[in-house]
């Protein structure tokens, strides 16, 4: 195979195995804005969830029930962030910081005994079986949890298109006011948002632990947490493009290693920053002062 | 939104007729030690039960923490060496936060500070060390205060975000500086951790004359107060502060709301860009991955911590030092992991910020009519 076929296969390779957990943090960062309110400590729900998951399939053997746990862990820690926030003059930035501090700290205080043992991984999906290339294959065995990822930001979209509960997620991230008029409970609502958010970021803690890069170990997570605050921008805040977003950001991620498979060492660095210059642009070019971002929830802290 | 207000604007309803209630600023300064100073007490409760429930005693962590932290002179000087760093970061928060803005992309200006420092001192090697110092200095400044002013220039001319515009510059800025570090300026010798050219021991900063303190101790300090002095006693801090508690008001003075917000990026950004220079300086010797540490976004807390106060960043800072610099001792005696203190800053930073509820809420702290 000729070297720009070679890049291509590692490319959708690496975009397929990185951009799961971007798409799972993205679309909690999704949801959490959308009712109005920013999430930083999804980084430290990610590291928190990598961790539990680990451990979990460590004792239980089941890699499964690792990632429910891990779910349920990001969920806890979410609902922390959440509850802290809805009191008066607390600043959401501000405390999300906090929560990535206090995530990755509890996660790596816990997760010392677990970086040696090897726990039971997620199984892949061979879905390159039709290839007899073995590079193909192996580019196309498929995380299973990817998948959900898909299902997820469907259902996401169709969450906020068409349930009651979706609009009511909308209307209190887009006007207090408004919600306050109807009689809905914002803190409430902003609270379960936070939690739930965070229990998606939780599950693509999982995928980092259980798949891949698959082990426990505190240098796991390269920022995707906090890196979510800018594909959610990027993918301006429908789920649906938060998938587009993922595959993106994965890509541009995976592109330094495949350049190198070929021999090319230098330069992929630039390309890492690509998506966040395209996301800059896309800020510059939408926004006219004094009107916010298309599609920015009315509420959000960051778009006032 | 704006940190600003909230330092600022507490609600003043006395009756005009009412004598004037002569205690109240002191009340309130009191308010705003004692809030922080309960919530820190809080948080030593809470991570003594978290100690209580693993097995390990707190009065020894607490113990070992005084010891690592503040009782030698050793351990001192190592919490004084992590302050450093975060005082300057900090200001990179603190003074655009006087006009209402929230930038959390420090780090990035930090790391390009250095990466500049580094790149001037290079030709300049064998020259007399304070002229090189004095260059990397400026060259350091300069870049962190360019690169957060980028951010404020796409909030003053775009209404761009700020706080997602820092953050995702921070990402291009630390992709900017692997790429340079690990490509056209790294130092061929250095082949397991990319590294430029080192900038020479002769041009190392050395510690404080007469003392073993680090030399950005100084500096940031000095940064503290004149941040203080230049937000609270000049006319361009009050117009700062006019500006972020309220805007209209501010435009209708006529005052140039675009101008002081790129002068406030400037001004933090440089703060933060003569961090990344100092740990150049008296640190590393050269621009490396250790640069990409975090101190960014640490100062971000401490900041607000401070309630963006530049003098409240002092003890700050060095509270945060000090716990910082106990982890290694506390993990040899206590046999706890290292990222104990990382779980207790945790603690610490999460009761601190919810305790800002609590501001304005206690009558007794409030203006009163004498009578």
């Amino acid at each position: 195979m000729d070297a720009i076929g070679t890049v291509l296969v590692a490319m959708i390779a690496g975009a397929l195995r990185v951009s799961t957990p971007f798409l799972f943090v993205s679309l909690g960062e999704c949801l959490t804005e959308r009712s109005g309110r920013i999430n930083l400590g999804n980084e430290g729900v990610l590291v928190l969830g990598a961790m539990v998951a680990y451990a979990t399939s460590y004792h239980t053997g089941s890699p499964w029930i690792g990632v429910l746990v891990a779910a349920v862990a990001g969920a806890l820690l979410g609902s922390l962030h959440g509850a802290v926030c809805s009191l008066a003059r607390v600043n959401d930035v501000a405390m999300g910081i906090a929560i990535m501090l206090a995530g990755t700290g509890i996660a790596f205080f816990f997760g010392k005994p677990y970086v040696q043992p090897e726990a039971p991984h997620l199984p892949a999906l061979p879905l390159g079986f039709w290839s007899g290339t073995p590079s193909v294959r192996s580019a196309l065995e498929v995380s299973p949890l990817f998948f959900v990822g898909l299902a997820a930001a469907v259902a996401l979209h169709w969450f906020f298109r068409s349930t009651r509960i979706g609009l009511r997620v909308r209307i209190v991230g887009d006007s207090a006011d408004a919600a306050r008029a109807l009689g809905l409970g914002i803190d409430r609502i902003r609270l379960l948002a936070t939690a739930a958010g965070s229990g998606l970021a939780g599950i693509g803690g999982a995928f980092l632990s259980l798949s891949y890069p698959g082990s426990w170990n505190e240098g796991l997570s390269s920022g995707q947490g906090l890196m979510a605050v800018a594909l959610v921008v990027f993918a301006r805040w429908n789920p649906l493009h938060c998938i587009t977003a993922a595959l993106i950001f994965g890509a541009a991620g995976a592109l330094g290693p495949s350049l190198q498979t070929v021999g090319v060492t230098k330069g992929y660095y630039l390309f890492y920053a690509a998506p966040y210059v395209v996301t800059l642009v896309i800020l510059a070019a939408t926004v006219r002062p004094g009107r916010s971002l298309r599609g920015m929830p009315g509420e959000l802290s960051i778009g006032r | 939104m704006s940190s600003a207000a909230q330092v600022q604007g507490q609600p003043t309803s006395s009756p005009a007729t009412a004598a004037p209630d002569r205690f109240y600023p002191a009340r309130r300064a009191l308010e705003s030690v004692v809030g922080p100073l309960a919530a820190l007490l809080l948080s030593a409760i809470g991570f003594s039960v978290f100690l209580l429930v693993l097995g390990k005693s707190p009065t020894d962590f607490f113990a070992l923490m005084w010891k690592g932290a503040f009782a030698s002179t050793f351990s001192l000087d190592n919490t004084l060496q992590r302050a450093a760093p975060l005082l300057l970061t900090a200001l990179c928060v603190a003074v655009p936060a006087q006009l209402g803005l929230v930038i959390i992309g420090g780090e990035g200006a930090v790391v390009l500070g250095g990466l500049a420092a580094t790149v001037i001192a290079l030709p300049l090697n064998g020259a007399w060390p304070p002229l090189v110092q004095v260059a990397m200095a400026i060259a350091g400044a300069a870049a962190g205060a360019g690169w957060i002013a980028i951010t404020g220039l796409l909030r003053a001319r775009r209404g761009i975000n700020e706080t997602v515009a820092s953050l995702v510059l921070a990402y291009i800025g630390i992709a900017l500086f692997n790429h340079l570090v690990e490509g056209p300026l790294r130092d061929p010798a250095s082949l397991n951790k990319p590294s430029t050219y080192g900038i020479g021991d002769a041009n190392m900063l050395g510690p404080l004359p007469g003392t073993d303190l680090h030399p950005g101790l100084a500096v940031g300090v000095v940064a503290c107060i004149l941040c203080w002095v230049l937000i609270s006693r000049t006319s361009l801090g009050f117009s700062m502060r006019v500006t972020g508690g309220n805007l209209r008001a501010a435009q209708l003075q006529g005052l140039p709301v675009q101008r002081l917000i790129i002068l406030a990026c400037l001004i933090g950004g440089g703060c933060a860009g003569l961090a990344g220079m100092i740990e150049v300086a008296a640190v590393h010797g050269r621009a490396n991955a250790s640069l990409i540490a975090g101190y960014g976004y640490a100062g971000i807390l401490i900041a607000f911590l401070s309630r963006q106060n530049p003098l409240a960043i002092i003890p700050m800072s060095v509270l945060l030092g000090g716990i910082g610099a106990a982890g290694g001792l506390l993990q040899r005696r206590m046999d706890l992991p290292d990222a104990t203190v990382q779980v207790l800053e945790g603690f610490i930073f999460v009761a601190i910020l919810a305790s800002e509820t609590m501001q304005g809420r206690i009558a007794w702290f409030q203006p009163r009519a004498r009578g």
